[in-house]
């Protein structure tokens, strides 16, 4: 290790110290707006991503830095910069929300930024270790973000439930790990790689070492069976938490899920595979049939986000080069709609409450036409119908799962995206057809807020201008596969 | 003679025994406690294998364990603060606004 080894390590310093100064910051605010500590870590967002550009030389191959403990290669520039975008948006929308809640912005911030940090590390990971630091210093920061507004019975009980079941399913993982290294004798993803490529191990202890890990990853990616605490989690926390934890941590969850599976283990792809196919078939099915009967926007939405995990584990299923990127492709995608989505909840208000219930948003077109307007887009996004989005992202995860022979894997989630048509459509239904109780003298209103607002207007733009042309991402998506030793 | 192969059968007991806490026990406290018997049990294993390996890898993880083992139990208190603030229990059963 030497001191030129911290020049590619300089975006996690700055983000690192940004933590810290922006939390400083917000002392003297208090709770008299949080604006200029949102900007502020805005700003520091922005400032990362050009480090990453100016240091992280991705262009020059993968590179070992830290006595081999991170990497920083082209696969983990592709999530860094999708965790800043993630996290700037969900921040410029929080600014307004945390006023009218009467909560501090600084903590807030420095609280996403170190989440941050833990998801650089998760996403450039080399080693069993740093991984597992970097995944909980995420964990911990989203733990907090959950339980934000202390005073509010659900954001306790949802941030209660998260981390009951987040710590066991860390240490569930941290089993899995420990069995790895008993077996292989290195934490080291490298060494492990060549040590499974050149045997072909049979050893109990090292599959069930591999499961264990494959389960603590599939908690994180919120898939099922272990999704238990994805609905709570999701409806209690603070819708702009909500949208940040749907987005970010689960892109990095399947950057780690694809280092280590597509990777690390491809050589015990024989004995994973299936597992992985039942959880996507499973999780799929469950979060799509899940989200039918909801009538809490949020709620749906979670299990809708439980639903997409499903689809993008169809490209680790597939485990070809198609499938790596596709799920590369599928989570940048993915971070834009269910943002602009969550935005929309955030903007909504009724009777002075946040206006989370489907009925919430009926007649927006006829007082809101604007609004209702981006919920559409960001509904046949999700939903995955043309020209959105959404649509591309499912077209690639399908013809690599196709492709890779998992032809019934690709129908169920066919078959699936169609029921979710429904749960979708309830919303457009409700915006388009419906005129609202007529009794009820103050329906929902649309906030106008022009930092959220924004924030909207660019998902909406990159929701559509990825599904009219998707050329410029899948081509930066497919070069971060070199990477992971697939090609 | 007592070999790594002992250990791991211990420390996957006391796992178990740990996860077996989390699922049926419902004041928080007492899960705080079986989440902390599970991080140990893979302390164990790792120090054992690291012994075993003649590789000092597994030990250094083993302190990452235990200090972000000691973090994840600092929010797990303040998290029991905030709920005994409003709820005035411990008792995870109580946390049952949301359902469905």
């Amino acid at each position: 290790m030497s001191l030129a080894d911290f020049v590619p390590f300089l975006p996690e310093i700055f983000l690192g110290c940004a933590g810290f100064i922006v939390l400083l910051a917000g002392i003297p605010l208090g709770r008299r707006g949080s604006r200029p500590v949102i900007a502020l870590a805005v700003a520091a967002l922005a400032a990362t991503a050009v480090l990453i550009f100016l240091v992280g030389r991705p262009a020059a191959g993968p590179q070992l830095i830290l006595g081999d403990m991170l990497v920083v290669d082209q696969f983990a520039v592709f999530f860094k910069l999708l965790v800043l975008a993630a996290s700037a948006l969900a921040l410029v929308m929080a600014a307004g929300y945390l006023d009218r809640a009467q909560y501090s912005g600084g903590e807030f911030a420095s609280l996403i930024l170190f989440a941050d940090l833990g998801m650089f590390i998760m996403a450039s990971g080399a080693n069993l270790a740093s991984l597992y630091v970097g995944l909980e210093l995420m964990a911990l920061s989203v733990y907090v973000l959950v339980g934000y507004f202390k005073l509010e019975v659900k954001s306790n009980e949802g941030a209660v439930k998260y981390f009951v079941l987040g710590a066991a399913s860390s240490a569930i993982l941290l089993y899995g790990i420990s069995l790895i290294y008993g077996t292989t004798g290195s934490l080291d993803l490298e060494t492990i790689r060549v040590t499974l490529a050149e045997v072909p191990h049979q050893n109990f202890l090292l599959l069930l070492g591999i499961a264990l890990v494959a389960f603590g990853m599939l908690f994180k990616v919120a898939a099922v069976p272990f999704h238990v605490w994805t609905p709570d989690a999701y409806e209690g926390a603070p819708t702009p938490v909500t949208a940040f934890i749907s987005v970010a941590p689960k892109a990095v969850a399947f950057a780690m899920f694809l280092r280590l599976f597509a990777g690390t283990f491809a050589g015990e792809v024989e004995h994973w595979r299936m597992l992985l196919w039942i959880a996507s078939a499973a999780t799929m099915i469950y979060g799509n049939v899940a989200a039918l009967t909801q009538i809490n926007v949020k709620r749906m939405l979670a299990y809708s986000s439980i639903a997409h995990a499903g689809y993008a584990l169809m490209g680790l299923v597939a485990g070809s080069d198609a499938g790596t990127w596709a799920v590369l492709m599928y989570m940048a995608v993915y971070a834009f709609m269910n943002l602009g989505a969550f935005g929309f909840v955030i903007l909504l208000e009724s009777r002075g409450y946040a206006g989370e219930r489907i009925e919430d948003f009926a007649g927006l077109a006829r007082r809101h036409p604007g609004a209702a307007a981006g919920m559409l887009i960001f509904m046949l996004g999700l939903a995955g119908i043309p020209p959105t989005a959404g649509f591309m992202g499912k077209l690639y995860l399908w013809a690599a799962t196709v492709e890779a022979g998992y032809i019934w894997l690709a129908v169920i989630s066919v078959l699936m995206s169609a029921v979710s048509l429904y749960y979708y459509f309830r919303l457009v239904v409700q915006m388009y057809l419906k005129e609202g109780d007529a009794e009820d003298e103050s329906p929902a209103e649309m906030l106008s807020d022009r930092w959220a607002g924004a924030a909207i207007a660019v998902c909406a733009v990159m929701t559509l201008a990825i599904g009219l042309w998707p050329a410029p991402l899948v081509g930066w998506a497919k070069s971060g596969l070199s990477a992971l030793g697939l090609v | 003679m007592i070999d790594a192969t002992h250990y791991v059968v211990l420390s996957l007991i006391l796992f178990c025994l740990g996860l077996i806490g989390v699922m049926v026990r419902r004041n928080f406290i007492t899960v705080l406690m079986s989440l902390e018997l599970m991080f140990n049990a893979v302390n164990l294993n790792l120090i054992a294998f690291s012994f075993r390996l003649s590789d000092l890898a597994g030990q250094v993880l083993a302190i990452f364990v235990i200090t972000v083992a000691a973090a994840e139990a600092a929010i797990g208190l303040g998290l029991i603060i905030a709920l005994v603030r409003l709820k005035d229990t411990v008792a995870l059963d109580e946390a049952d606004v949301m359902r469905g």
